[in-house]
């Protein structure tokens, strides 16, 4: 479980990016933090692994506060994936995905057949596994980096809008992939969109923010869906609907999530 | 012709003098160099100071350095002179480009190595040096060639080296000689040059597999047309 208690980010510019942010994280469930650009989720994310701390107020993991965690050892046990990819464009695929394993003191040969394992669970072939980040498609390296933050079996998978620069289709590939992977993995995912068809696709609570990281509702998808706390929440989740335009719809066995194709969307 | 024949065992050792004279310099200013630029990179205010100092330091003649820093370490022939004021040149060029190279790393890759637990000494190793280097080498291309024929200029003073031969040339009025003496100093300069760039392809595999693909679609745009 990761708690936010009254979190404030204030930037030494000025810009105050979160205010009073308070949040519980629930463990082993996919939380989505979803709001336009500049709202303040990189800034949020970034303050679970200490790349920013607070200005005030306490994050908690586990009931541990992070503050007194040191930072370093601290990243290197949650796993961590940006738009991107972020990899290290020197490095072998490969070694890429062992990077942190050997950071940590893994054996050479051991850390790479664990990479190499790791490439089978993201769905790379091992082919590519000598092969240079730019020799790989925007999706590829995409699983390259989730390989990667997978590498040292985090419990934490801290995702910072990890699909927003492939193309849809690709995009909707790598989504199916994070299902099944979380079904199998049962990690605690905080993942950050500004894609609000992404956001319900993915997530088992969602997380709507507001400019300066101000909450507007958090539910499960279709808790929001059938109500919205306010005129802005509706907006958001009404406007810049994607092809996929999901929907409540009351059947003999309940209220379920549908697509307007009238299909549940895979899960 | 016939003097550069008779000559032969005269150009070899002016030739192997002149590297000698050029080496230390140009590693000095690669080790010197990299230290500074990465303080430039880090420290802002720093930045503006120090580029400017080895911007000017560049601007200044190289013959009254060698004979104000001559007098100064009390000999004016010495190596020591020669090597530290072209150091002082490879600095002037190199800090500007390790700074350059430094900023030049994409800002994604360094927050991601970051994010995924290098600590800051670490990252500069493994990360930031290393994807510099292309930038950097470019920049160790131009310290070579400049340190090159700069060492030349050690030969007014009377410094061994390919050098000599231009002012014992002009005294004695051998053309060969003259001519040699700049055939060899560029020779010396594309040689050293290609063995840094073959240097810098064993170093460093990943950046013509980077560069790799827009050549290829540049060719097949080529191919097109
Ligand atoms: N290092 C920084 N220094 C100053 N302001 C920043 C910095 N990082 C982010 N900000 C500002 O904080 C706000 C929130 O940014 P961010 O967390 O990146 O939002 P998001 O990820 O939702 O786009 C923005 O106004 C942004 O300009
Ligand atoms: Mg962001």
């Amino acid at each position: 479980m990761i708690e936010f208690r009254s979190v404030t980010k204030q930037y030494p510019d000025g810009t105050r990016a979160v205010e009073d942010f308070s949040l519980v994280i629930p463990s082993r469930k996919t939380t989505v933090f979803v709001g336009s650009s500049g709202c303040g989720k990189t800034t949020i994310l970034r303050m679970i692994n200490r790349m920013v701390d607070p200005t005030s107020g306490s994050i908690q993991i586990d009931g541990d506060d992070i503050g007194a965690i040191e930072p370093v050892g601290l990243r290197r046990s949650i796993g961590y994936v940006m738009q991107n990819s972020g990899l290290l464009p020197h490095r072998k695929v490969v070694d890429n995905i062992a990077t942190v394993p050997l950071l940590k003191g893994v054996k050479k040969k051991d850390a790479r057949e664990q990479a190499l394992k790791l490439m089978d669970t993201v769905g790379l072939d091992r082919a590519f596994a000598d092969r240079y980040p730019s020799q790989l498609s925007g999706g590829q390296q995409q699983r390259v980096g989730v390989a990667r933050g997978l590498a040292v079996d985090p419990n934490i998978l801290l995702m910072d809008e990890p699909f927003g620069a492939v193309d849809p289709l690709v995009r909707s590939d790598l989504q199916e992939e994070l299902i099944r992977l979380q079904r199998d993995l049962d990690k605690t995912v905080v993942f950050v969109t500004h894609d609000i068809d992404e956001a319900f696709y993915l997530g088992d609570q969602v997380v709507i923010l507001q400019k300066g990281g101000h909450i507007a509702q958090v539910g499960t998808p279709s808790e929001i869906l059938s109500n919205p706390a306010d005129d802005f929440v509706a907006n958001f989740v009404g406007a810049n609907r994607g092809k996929r335009a999901l929907h409540i719809e009351e059947t003999a066995t309940g209220s379920i999530l549908v697509d307007d194709e009238g299909a549940p969307p895979a899960r | 012709m016939n003097w550069i024949l008779q000559n032969l065992p005269y150009l070899g050792q002016s030739t192997l003098a002149h590297l000698q004279l050029s080496i230390p310099p140009i590693v000095l200013s690669f080790v010197l160099s990299v230290p500074l630029g990465w303080l430039a990179n880090r420290f802002r205010p720093v930045r503006g100071p120090l580029l400017t100092i080895a911007g000017l330091l560049y601007a200044i003649p190289s013959l009254p350095l060698l004979l104000v820093l001559g007098t100064f370490l009390g000999s004016l022939r010495s190596d020591a002179n020669i090597i530290i004021t072209l150091t002082l040149y490879g600095m002037a060029l190199m800090v500007r480009s390790t700074a350059d190279a430094l900023a030049a790393v994409e800002p994604d890759v360094r927050q991601s190595a970051t994010a995924i637990g290098y600590g800051p000494w670490g990252r500069f190793f493994a990360v930031d040096f290393p994807l510099a280097g292309p930038v950097l080498l470019a920049g160790m291309r131009v310290v070579v060639v400049s340190t090159v024929s700069l060492v030349t200029v050690g030969g007014v003073l009377g410094i061994n080296g390919l050098g000599l031969l231009f002012t014992d040339g002009l005294q004695r009025a051998i053309i060969a000689e003259i001519v040699a003496g700049i055939v060899l100093t560029v020779v010396l300069a594309l040689v050293l040059d290609a063995l840094l760039v073959l240097l810098g392809r064993a170093l460093m595999p990943w950046s013509r597999a980077t560069a790799a693909p827009s050549r290829r679609q540049a060719r097949k745009v080529l191919a097109t047309a």
